[in-house]
């Protein structure tokens, strides 16, 4: 346990650029956006004598929200605030998403072609410790600090439109007490054991070409998905086979690749809470990314099959990471 | 007492060429060993093989160990440092001793630190900011600090000018070696380990063509400077080598009596480097 802790802990000492100072810039640049945002819409307000608030999301502008509270959908207010907060959470996971992408291909390769590994291989760390490690740090540790960001990144943007808000004379500490900062966090947080296993198809398939390669994984790893859908497309342009191209394009080349963008799990979560003509309301969307909407995708096997398939994959990269002998 | 390495029968074959064919050798404990041969002899192969870093035919054992299947077990007795320069570039000397002294049980802090406090090194450090002499002086200090039965040296100081590589050899020597630690060393640089090592192996073409303690070197092997006039007799003793020197001739014998070349000339005993020359001669041809 301690060897594996400390096998983490020098994963973030390598990559404190990625997983921490990504998400962290990647917040206070959203703020900066959203406090010019702001500025922009008081001085659009105060050129034009109208008390029109700004919000970058379009149609949640301020007046939209005092007439909601007039018609007392209280409700709806507090959810809006919660997709508001969620929203620094949506952009930070992008970046994240690419931060863990690339980890998880220069996991096990970067060390073999610096040839520092000899390094590592002569200290007493068996090779699924080492591989165990990273996998943590890329579906554990990493979304921590990412959430953690989130989530602080959030509640900074609720309290800069709170007292924005409060120039104009809405009281809105009452009107932030609608909001549920602790719900959304505990969602949040709560979704990255789903991340986990949800990622792992990715995180697996990335890794072996990571441990594999002998050179440029990056284009191994693409490559060799892409150029089976093009094949299976191909006999089917034929017509001489009847194999389903979408359903290889969906199921595998997107969870092989795609996997590490948190959330894909919900077109498949949904499909069991919403019917197809559901209205897109802000209740709607916070109730879309609840935890229980999340674990409803449990019920899938799609993402119990891509679990296993991404530990085989993984069980292939402690194999490849043993053995692969670089002279 | 046990050997420390023992190779029965060890081969190793890649693609195209042969690394190892059908080594055996055994390797004692408290020795210095010097495995000498030229580029691609496969003195790496047979480093590699007992690290457990690549696959191979025969039986090797290591400390009563297979380090095919037992690695993990053995890397906490067997230490190497392969190549300089193998640290990773982003690591501080702070995160290294931190990093070393947590995952391995036989690393003493303290000395790593003190030994490192008679370097340049500050804890603040990246290795990437390091002369490749730093870099050494880092990975040495490492090592050295973890109690390792076996000590695996694979060109340990390539690279480095002459003041780091004697305080290199010093070091080792001075701090770290005793009767309880086995030290395995490879480098093209022979004249500077020569006066460390108790034994040596030379490697040609995967084959040891020649494994010896130094004593016994002394005793088998002979370098004799002769007159011009002696040169003729000296040949017929089937020299293994005759090189020219102020108008004498040198001439290296392999196993002749001592007292029967001491008639021809003056009797030394000859360099690891004019040894290993005679020895591999048409190696490259």
């Amino acid at each position: 346990m301690k060897t594996l802790y400390w096998l983490v802990k020098r994963e973030f000492w390598e990559h404190r650029g990625g997983f921490f100072w990504a998400p962290v810039i990647t917040g206070v640049v959203f703020l900066i956006l959203n406090l010019m945002g702001i500025v922009a819409g008081e001085m659009f307000g105060l050129h034009h004598g109208i008390t029109i608030g700004y919000s970058p999301h379009g149609d949640n502008s301020i007046a939209a929200m005092i007439e909601s509270i007039k018609a007392n959908h209280m409700q709806d207010v507090g959810s809006t605030l919660d997709v508001v907060m969620l929203s620094s959470s949506f952009l930070i996971s992008v970046v994240f998403s690419f931060v863990v992408f690339f980890y998880c291909l220069g996991a096990l390769y970067d060390d073999r072609r610096d040839r520092s590994f000899l390094f590592w291989k002569s200290l007493p760390i068996s090779d699924s410790a080492t591989v165990i490690s990273k996998v943590i740090t890329a579906t554990l540790a990493a979304p921590v600090v990412a959430v953690v960001s989130g989530v602080l990144t959030g509640i900074a943007m609720l309290l800069m439109f709170a007292i924005a808000l409060s120039f104009h004379g809405v009281s809105v500490w009452s009107l932030l007490m609608l909001a549920h900062p602790v719900q959304v966090t505990a969602t949040l947080i709560g979704s990255i054991p789903m991340y986990l296993i949800w990622a792992l198809p990715t995180v697996g398939w990335l890794m072996f070409c990571s441990a594999w390669a002998k050179s440029k994984p990056f284009l191994w790893a693409v490559i060799v998905p892409v150029g089976v859908g093009i094949v299976i497309s191909w006999f089917n342009v034929l017509g001489s086979m009847d194999v389903q191209n979408t359903w290889y394009w969906r199921n595998v080349f997107v969870r092989s690749l795609f996997s590490v963008f948190p959330g894909g799990w919900f077109h498949i979560a949904a499909e069991h809470q919403f019917g197809p003509d559901a209205q897109p309301t802000a209740q709607n969307i916070a109730d879309f990314f609840s935890l229980s909407n999340s674990y409803a995708a449990l019920a899938s096997p799609n993402v119990w099959i891509g679990a296993v398939l991404g530990l085989a994959m993984l069980a292939g990269a402690i194999w490849f990471r043993r053995w692969r002998d670089d002279s | 007492m046990n050997a420390v390495v023992t190779a029965n029968g060890l081969s190793k074959r890649y693609k195209n060429a042969i690394a190892l064919d059908n080594v055996s050798f055994d390797i004692q404990p408290g020795r210095i060993v010097g495995l000498i041969g030229p580029n691609g002899a496969g003195k790496t192969t047979a480093l590699k093989a007992i690290l457990g870093l690549t696959d191979f035919q025969g039986r090797l054992d290591v400390l009563g160990l297979d380090p095919r299947s037992q690695r993990d077990k053995l890397m906490e007795e067997v230490c190497f440092i392969a190549d300089v320069a193998v640290l990773p570039r982003w690591i501080r000397v702070r995160e290294a001793i931190d990093f070393v002294a947590n995952v391995h049980p036989r690393f003493n802090r303290a000395k790593c630190e003190a030994f490192l406090a008679r370097t340049k090194l500050t804890p603040d450090m990246r290795v990437r900011q390091m002369s490749k002499g730093m870099i050494v002086q880092l990975h040495l200090a490492l090592v050295m600090a973890i109690d390792a039965k076996l000590l695996v040296l694979d060109e340990p100081t390539l690279g480095l000018d002459i003041l780091y590589r004697k305080q290199f050899y010093q070091s080792l020597l001075e701090e770290y070696f005793d009767d309880n630690k086995t030290i395995i060393v490879t480098t093209h640089q022979v004249e500077e380990i020569e006066h460390i090592l108790t034994d040596l192996m030379f490697i040609r073409d995967g084959k040891i063509v020649l494994n010896t303690d130094m004593e016994a070197m002394g005793d088998r092997f002979a370098e004799v400077m002769v007159s011009a006039d002696m040169a003729a007799t000296a040949r017929q003793l089937n020299p293994l080598d005759e090189r020219q020197v102020f108008g004498k001739s040198i001439f290296l014998f392999d196993g002749v009596d001592h007292s029967r070349l001491q008639t021809l000339g003056e009797v030394r005993r000859p360099s690891v480097s004019d040894l290993f020359v005679a020895t591999m001669k048409g190696t490259y041809a």
